[in-house]
């Protein structure tokens, strides 16, 4: 891997940039590996790095039947936070940031990590009452987490409109300092580079079209590039995990729709934080090319188009404008979306499955980029040793019979 | 926006429907048989498929009756609606 320091910047800012290498070899499938990861978005790459990093397997591929980053990786609005309610997502989400705090060096890559604070409103007395109990679960698991008043949401974020007369007015807000945000595309670069270094084949333009089983054990996929055997694979797939699921029978509590997001012309920075409401529904950044990043909700039906409603849109404009009256007059610039597979419980499932060596990664839904590190670490630990992290242990498919849910309606914030 | 045409009422734009999932789920015949398995199947389990699709609308702000409608989860195309109590319309796709 070509290191990035500030002498191999100099030399090839010397040498025109001409001689960067790319960042992974473009690997064509071998005929068998030890373990293959389906789906090649920042889950999937941090799942084949952490399995060659902590657990030394470096026979692996990660499958992509697009390309790297063409995914929910790079269509999200960028958000990290662990402020979950529940001891269990607490625990995960909170593992994950503190990967993200070191990510940086450990990649050796600027994944423009900023941690510039996330501020969650309530507009009613349920809100509050909601965000409070959030605030103090979180504290009592040893995540950062304040409440502030109205006038403290405004001094932390000037362009919020805290008047009584709003529709829906400003009642406080949990504040998280160490949430932030980070470049998304980057991410799945720099963990593909970062696997690629370590021996792991990443093979783009590879769909797989079927799960070959023998005496309930996988032992294979067939791809649009040839049959690939293999004793483990991880399936990572956000939206289309259903889809392959269904190849090897199993069915999940899952449900894919589609999400948008939108940004607006770029400006100059007025927007200190991310913000967001579950009330009047909206969220809120500023990218360091100075664009505004807005996410949108949910398409109620299930879909598998890239692509939401207008009035989904229309929904979430005037709800940024009844919070940011200042931005009435602002330009979008694009619209997009992404295939989100959502889980009745709101939590991710991250577990072993009924075919023995297929292990299942999913159910992120809205908020599956956050994760990103602490969803690779720990499902490496599943594929790698066949039994769940202590950490993903609860988020096993299990629990949909046992009963024992993780409700995180609360904390996703994202209507769905 | 869908163009989504209410046995009742007739064609709708979208927003004057709500959403209800999968559609042909019936209530268990014995509830109190039910292992917790079979549980998880008939209250989280749910097909989620990419192509044709039988699921339930209810036109909220119209008629505010339940009905189900035929629709490709790609194009979004939808084939046929028809009243609750009614089989699905025979056609090519439909499991």
């Amino acid at each position: 891997m070509q290191n990035f320091s500030l002498l191999s910047l100099l030399r090839n800012a010397v040498s025109g940039h001409r001689d960067w290498k790319p960042f992974w070899r473009d690997a064509a499938p071998r005929q068998s590996y030890d373990a293959v990861i389906v789906g090649g978005g920042g889950h999937g790459l941090a799942t084949a790095y952490y399995l060659a990093k902590n657990h030394g397997l470096r026979n692996i591929a990660v499958l992509e039947k697009g390309w790297i980053g063409g995914g929910n990786t790079g269509r999200n609005t960028t958000i990290i936070r662990s402020n979950y309610l529940w001891n269990e997502s607490g625990a995960l989400y909170e593992h994950a940031l503190k990967l993200w705090e070191g990510l940086n060096e450990d990649l050796n890559i600027n994944l423009m990590f900023s941690q510039r604070g996330v501020l969650n409103l309530a507009h009613n007395l349920g809100d509050i009452r909601e965000g409070v109990r959030r605030v103090e679960a979180n504290k009592l698991n040893g995540i950062d987490a304040e409440w502030l008043t109205p006038e403290e949401v405004k001094e932390f974020c000037p362009i919020i409109d805290i008047s009584k007369t709003a529709r829906y007015p400003v009642l406080g807000g949990t504040l998280q300092r160490r949430a932030g945000t980070a470049r998304h595309d980057t991410v799945a670069w720099g963990y593909a580079r970062a696997a690629d270094a370590l021996g792991v084949d990443i093979i783009q333009n590879c769909e797989v079209t079927g799960i070959l089983r023998e005496d309930g054990r996988v032992t294979g996929l067939r791809t649009t590039r040839g049959t690939i055997m293999t004793p483990k694979v991880g399936i990572v797939a956000a939206g289309h995990t259903s889809v392959l699921a269904s190849m090897a029978d199993i069915r999940l509590p899952l449900q894919s729709h589609p999400l948008q997001a939108l940004v607006s012309e770029p400006v100059k920075p007025i927007h200190p934080c991310v913000v967001m409401s579950n009330a009047v529904h909206v969220y809120l950044s500023q990218s360091d090319k100075g664009e505004l990043v807005v996410g949108a909700g949910i398409d109620a039906y299930n879909s598998y188009s890239q692509r939401g409603s207008f009035h989904i849109i229309e929904h979430q404009m005037a709800a940024l404008i009844e919070l940011f009256p200042v931005l009435s007059r602002m330009r979008m610039l694009r619209t997009w979306g992404g295939i989100v597979d959502v889980c009745p419980d709101a939590s991710p499932i991250i577990s072993k499955t009924p075919v023995r060596g297929l292990y299942i990664n999913c159910g992120w839904g809205t908020g599956g980029f956050k994760a990103t590190p602490g969803s690779g670490w720990v499902f490496a630990h599943t594929v790698a040793t066949g039994e769940p992290h202590p950490l993903n242990a609860p988020f096993a498919l299990d629990r949909f019979t046992s009963g024992a849910l993780i409700d995180e309606h609360g904390a996703a914030a994202v209507a769905h | 926006m869908l163009k989504i045409t209410c046995p009742w009422c007739g064609a709708r734009e979208e927003i004057e429907f709500s959403y209800g999932g999968q559609a042909h789920v019936a209530y268990p015949a014995d509830p109190a048989a039910l292992s917790d398995d079979e549980w998880a199947q008939y209250v989280f389990m749910r097909d989620n498929p990419k192509g044709v699709f039988l699921e339930r609308w209810v036109h909220s702000q119209g008629c505010r009756r339940w009905f189900n409608a035929v629709r490709h989860t790609v194009t979004h195309q939808i084939d046929a609606t028809y009243k609750p109590g009614e089989p699905p319309p025979a056609q090519a796709g439909v499991k």
